[in-house]
């Protein structure tokens, strides 16, 4: 198992990790996801909190039988590149799907689930992982 | 500016050494390597590792190994580009003696891998992505590539079985390699049986966890004349290297090596030579599809024909694009930190027409080393003084 997680390391990106606020460049309008200090496309350093809206498409997927240490719990799980509707990609946990009904271009939407939990008295930590939409 | 060449190489196996120390392993290739140069002393020691931080609880490597090996007082310090710190070591070594400031360095590249469990060395080498965005979300650097390799498939129709093939020419080519970790030659179903670890990507699709440690000594070609026969020297006569987005969702492709063609274009002009001159490649594949994108990034062929020059026998040695002549990651084994200098050995010894699985009238050689998810990569051109 690896160390014991700092609470700052992980509280530091609530805004992100839990309601999936990245950046807007206020000089060319590109989004990104997590926010950046310098603009991946014009090298503007003015960039402002954007909110995504956490619907998305499935792009790639795997299914994670080997995890690293400290994930074995879920093992095996599913994991995706997720591109949002407004752009970006991320990578995240599916949830809530069986690994073959998983398809390139599966709708899903952002919901907060626990990614991992240290030993029995460490902390929790939560994030985004991605599901097919609850019609 | 000066020429660097290379007049030593060492290694030691590659496998698993329970017996030997990160310290043992490494300095048994740099004694090797200065026996093989005749050369006594060094001007300076650049350590290619990964994590050995993180393997062995050992940072300060340059100390250790200069120390352990007797070189003296000398600089030394350890150069890390995740699994292309191999190849970025060599390169600062050669930027060293270019400069002016030295005039015999030393480079070895060594991994202890073993000595961790396997699901810590898993987390370990995750640790080459992007940690916050990639590895808190429990994804392995397996499960990175087989994000690639599916897509891959897909794009450009080709299967499972297809990919294989670099494999099974991996195994073909180690098997005669005394220094591979895996010297069995294998076939399609031998990888299309071995069990998934991260759909699509099997076992035999990804290169083994594993210890070793290889060596060269770099001087210029005037002085090179002190120590060996123009027969024995490898001029290092391009390299480049280039980064791209660490976060492999943040790669504008995904099915494009953009830090390999960078790096390969500067390599190619320093050394004022073409792609079509090159003799064999020795290629970064850590995993299947690794493979066929190196030969579409570094310019091989276009896109998409990777896996067709595995498909068609060109990457064989007798093909006209043959890569991984001593077994590659694949067979020779992966010991990260140390890849990059295990590819500049087994180029020395193509070039100088030593190796076991020879390249008939090889005359220049490229090693292309990869960091991360393509994020950190070098290319080194060697050709034959
Ligand atoms: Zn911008």
């Amino acid at each position: 198992m690896g160390r014991p997680m700092q609470v700052s390391r992980y509280w530091r990106h609530f805004k992100e990790k839990y309601r999936l606020i990245g950046g807007k460049c206020k000089s060319c309008g590109h989004v990104h996801f997590p926010k950046r200090p310098v603009c991946p496309e014009c090298g503007s350093q003015e960039i402002e909190e954007f909110q995504f809206s956490g619907k998305g498409k499935v792009i790639s997927w795997t299914i994670v039988r080997n995890p690293p240490s400290g994930y074995e719990y879920y093992k095996p799980y599913p994991i995706a590149l997720v591109e949002l509707e407004e752009g970006p990609v991320v990578l995240a946990q599916l949830t809530d799907v069986e690994p073959e009904e998983i398809d390139f271009g599966m709708e899903v939407e952002m919901v907060t689930r626990k990614v991992r939990e240290f030993e029995e008295d460490g902390i929790i930590l939560y994030g985004y992982k991605f599901r097919p939409p609850i019609k | 500016m000066r020429k660097p060449v290379i007049i030593g190489v060492g290694l030691t196996p590659v496998g698993e050494h329970w017996k030997l120390a990160l310290r043992d392993l490494a300095v048994e290739a740099l004694l090797n390597a200065m026996e093989d140069a005749g050369v006594d002393k060094v001007d300076s020691l650049y350590v290619g590792n990964m994590a050995s931080g993180s393997f062995v609880e050992q940072e300060n490597l340059g100390a250790l190994i200069a120390d352990w090996a007797g070189l003296g007082n000398v600089p030394a310090v350890k150069v890390e580009a995740a699994c292309a710190s191999g190849g970025a070591a060599v390169q600062e070594g050669v930027k060293a003696v270019m400069s002016g400031l030295e005039d015999v360095v030393a480079v070895v590249g060594v991994e202890k891998m073993t000595d961790a469990w396997p699901s810590d060395a898993t987390r370990y080498l995750a640790y080459a992505a992007d940690a916050e965005w990639e590895l808190f979300h429990g994804v392995s650097f397996v499960a990175l590539n087989a994000l690639v390799m599916r897509l891959y498939m897909k794009e450009y129709g080709y299967t499972e079985e297809d990919l294989a093939l670099f494999a099974v020419n991996a195994h073909a080519n180690g098997a005669k390699n005394p220094y591979a970790m895996f010297k069995k030659p294998i076939t399609v179903e031998t990888v299309m049986k071995s069990p998934y670890v991260a759909d699509p990507l099997k076992l035999f699709d990804a290169s083994p966890i594993a210890d070793g440690a290889a060596a060269v000594i770099i001087t210029t070609e005037e002085k090179a004349k002190e120590f060996v026969d123009k027969a024995r020297m490898v001029e290092v006569a391009g390299m480049g290297r280039a980064i791209d987005t660490i976060n492999l969702s943040h790669r504008k492709e995904f099915l494009f090596l953009r830090a390999a063609k960078v790096a390969a274009e500067r390599a190619y002009k320093m050394a004022g030579i073409e792609v079509k001159d090159i003799d064999f490649f020795e290629i970064h594949d850590a995993f299947t599809v690794m493979a066929a994108l190196s030969l579409e990034s570094i310019g091989v062929t276009e896109r998409g024909k990777g896996a067709m020059l595995a498909k068609e026998g060109q990457i064989a040695i007798d093909g006209d694009y043959p890569i991984q002549t001593l077994g590659g990651l694949k067979a020779r084994g992966h010991p990260v930190g140390a890849t990059g200098v295990y590819q500049t050995v087994e180029a020395v010894w193509q070039l100088r027409g030593e190796a076991p699985n020879q390249v008939p009238d090889a005359e220049i050689g490229l090693t292309q080393n990869i960091g991360g998810t393509g994020s950190n990569i070098t290319v080194t051109i060697l050709r034959r003084v």
